[in-house]
């Protein structure tokens, strides 16, 4: 799958509470309510601007923090087609995959806020159309590829009836 | 070749010879999801289009961030919640019986369990030596209409601690120190096992602490093999025949090992705004004490009251600072009363709120005004936290927030030890 869009460049330690604030807790039944909110305490504008497509990238343990799912899943409905930083939190990267928005580790210092990116996620292949640099990234488990590739945890259970991976 | 405890526990849960970094479909015995994060899996439940669990009696909901509701939409989410467990028959919690990880430590988690749970702080459990880790709601959701979930079998760090801990120096400033040396990722994907003398004499509730905390520094979990401090806790609440002896083998395989003396260990302090920014309370310099806060699934146990209370008696907070303690679970509240213990906060000034989160995850009782500090025994300090990214929280134990809360200013406790 080829992905393309623009670059929202947050730092390092962008945990799930400036991603999924607490004071809008009760918005948590209300996902697209709670995704005009998604990561507004790290840039206020962020929500409002990031156009369809766009990636979302961090610096070191992205998304640390509390297990609320609704953190990965306000950033996909806000339009964000992958998340990319220089490592994730546990939680959160396993989260990401369940409900199918591609994760992807490299280092990050070269891409720059507003950059147009090209990701080519099964070569692992980054292209900053901006700036001409080229990153590669490892691909994910396969484990995780096959929950990924099924559209998340709930299709891929639907679709098997079981776990399948291997 | 010998094996870690995760490596044990996910080898009997799989039916499979497993090692660190395999992958594997786990049977689970424990699921827990909280008010937070419970609607969503309920909701991911039905979209699966499963309607029964497997295992109703290893399923625990409760109603601990908001309790009571402070708002319309949260107290509609107890709802879902209440019909999901009167539905299927597991475990429900309401308001006022306490935060998730101290009745399941209370009440469910044992040696060899695993525990998965939708909230991050789950491998609590792995005090009590079960395998226990966070999730996110549709993992969670998965766990409980399959029985089952999937791992990567996570490596260990070995943590070995020796000496003795000086009075006025807790587990607390303990896990405290760890995380600010091994960085808030220094465990992620990786299991942390605590060992040595110092852990080994260490009673349970202190042992909740730590193993609470290790998803800080990213853990998966963070465990302990089965002893008498395990079996005395098992005991005390009517579970002893859950005891099971688990340790890791001789020659397990470790990723690392990290040695820690307790014995120079000092009172140590998390700054705004990460959990890894620590430093002993007597360098931190001038911090005011506008809120204290003494409760959360960190450190609202009994012991943590008694350790408060006995350093209030017969003295009055600052008037400057606000104190709120929220007692983790209805039996810690009963017991609280019953040992005069709540009489001496009120006198002293605090606040007693109904157990649960309280305001540790800011969405009540408690919220900081801009520009406030806040002296809390919970266990994130993270941007906005308490329900205001213009606060700033400082972690602690239970003795430096006692301290602080009587002189109006983040203060070093070991003056009333
Ligand atoms: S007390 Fe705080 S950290 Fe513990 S479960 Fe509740 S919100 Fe989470």
């Amino acid at each position: 799958m080829i992905l393309r869009g623009k670059v929202w460049k947050f730092g390092d330690n962008i945990s799930t509470d400036l991603i999924a604030p607490g004071r809008y807790f009760h918005l948590r039944s209300d996902l697209n309510e709670l995704a005009k909110h998604v990561l507004e305490d790290a840039d206020a504008e962020f929500a409002k601007k990031a156009g369809k497509g766009d990636f979302v990238v961090g610096g070191r343990n992205f998304g640390l923090g509390s297990s609320r799912e609704h953190a990965p899943t306000i950033i996909k409905i806000a339009g964000i087609s992958c998340v990319i930083a220089k490592s994730f939190a546990r939680i959160f990267f396993r989260n990401a995959i369940n409900i199918g928005l591609p994760v992807i580790e490299c280092d990050t210092d070269k891409l720059a806020a507003g950059d147009e990116l090209e990701i080519d996620l099964e070569k692992g292949v980054i292209k900053d159309l901006t700036s001409k640099v080229q990153l590669k990234f490892a691909p994910l488990p396969k484990a995780m590829t096959q929950i990924l590739s099924d559209g998340g945890l709930v299709e891929h259970i639907k679709k098997h009836g079981d776990f399948k991976i291997e | 070749m010998g094996k870690t405890i995760s490596e044990k526990i996910l080898s009997e849960h799989s039916g499979r010879d497993l090692k660190a970094d395999d992958f594997a479909i786990v049977k689970v015995d424990l699921c827990l999801l909280q008010d937070g994060t419970g609607p969503l899996a309920v909701r991911q439940l039905e979209q699966l289009g499963i309607k029964e669990v497997v295992n109703p009696q290893g399923i625990a909901v409760f109603l601990d961030h908001a309790a009571p509701s402070p708002r319309k939409e949260l107290s509609n989410d107890h709802i879902t919640l209440r019909n999901f467990a009167r539905r299927t028959g597991c475990y429900l919690f309401d308001i006022g019986e306490g935060v998730c990880h101290q009745v399941m430590s209370e009440m469910f988690t044992s040696p060899g369990d695993v525990l998965v749970g939708a909230d991050s702080h789950t491998c609590t459990g792995g005090a009590l030596g079960a395998f226990a880790t966070g999730m996110g709601s549709t993992d969670i959701a998965v766990a409980m209409g399959l029985g089952k979930t999937w791992f990567r079998v996570p490596r260990t760090i070995k943590v070995v601690v020796n000496g003795k801990f000086r009075p006025g120096v807790f587990a607390k400033d303990f896990m405290l120190f760890l995380i600010g040396t091994l960085g808030a990722e220094g465990a992620t994907y990786k299991a942390i096992e605590f060992t040595g003398e110092a852990m080994e004499s260490l009673p349970m509730p202190e042992r909740l602490v730590i193993s609470n905390m290790a998803v800080e520094a990213g853990a998966k979990a963070g465990i302990f093999a089965s002893d008498k401090m395990t079996k005395a806790y098992l005991k005390l609440h009517g579970r002893e025949d859950k005891y099971k002896e688990l340790r890791s083998d001789k020659d397990a395989k470790y990723d690392k090992e990290i040695d820690i003396e307790v014995d120079k260990l000092v009172p140590m302090v998390s700054m705004p705004h990460t959990v890894d920014n620590t430093k002993p309370v007597e360098k931190a310099g001038k911090v005011k004490a506008h809120q204290v806060f003494i409760g959360s699934c960190t450190n609202g146990r009994i012991e943590d009251l008694r350790v408060v209370a006995d350093i209030w008696k017969g003295k009055k907070r600052d008037t400057d600072t606000r104190v709120i303690v929220t007692p983790a679970s209805k039996d810690v509240y009963l017991l609280a009363a019953k040992e005069g213990l709540i009489e001496t906060f009120v006198e002293f000034g605090a606040t007693v709120t109904t157990p649960g989160c309280g305001a540790c995850v800011g969405v009540h009782g408690g919220i900081l005004g801009d520009g406030e500090n806040c002296i809390a025994t919970s266990n994130r300090n993270f941007l906005g936290r308490m329900g205001n990214p213009k606060g700033y929280i400082y972690l602690v134990s239970p003795a430096t927030a006692a301290a602080s809360a009587i002189k109006g200013e983040l203060a070093d406790p070991r003056e009333y030890f």
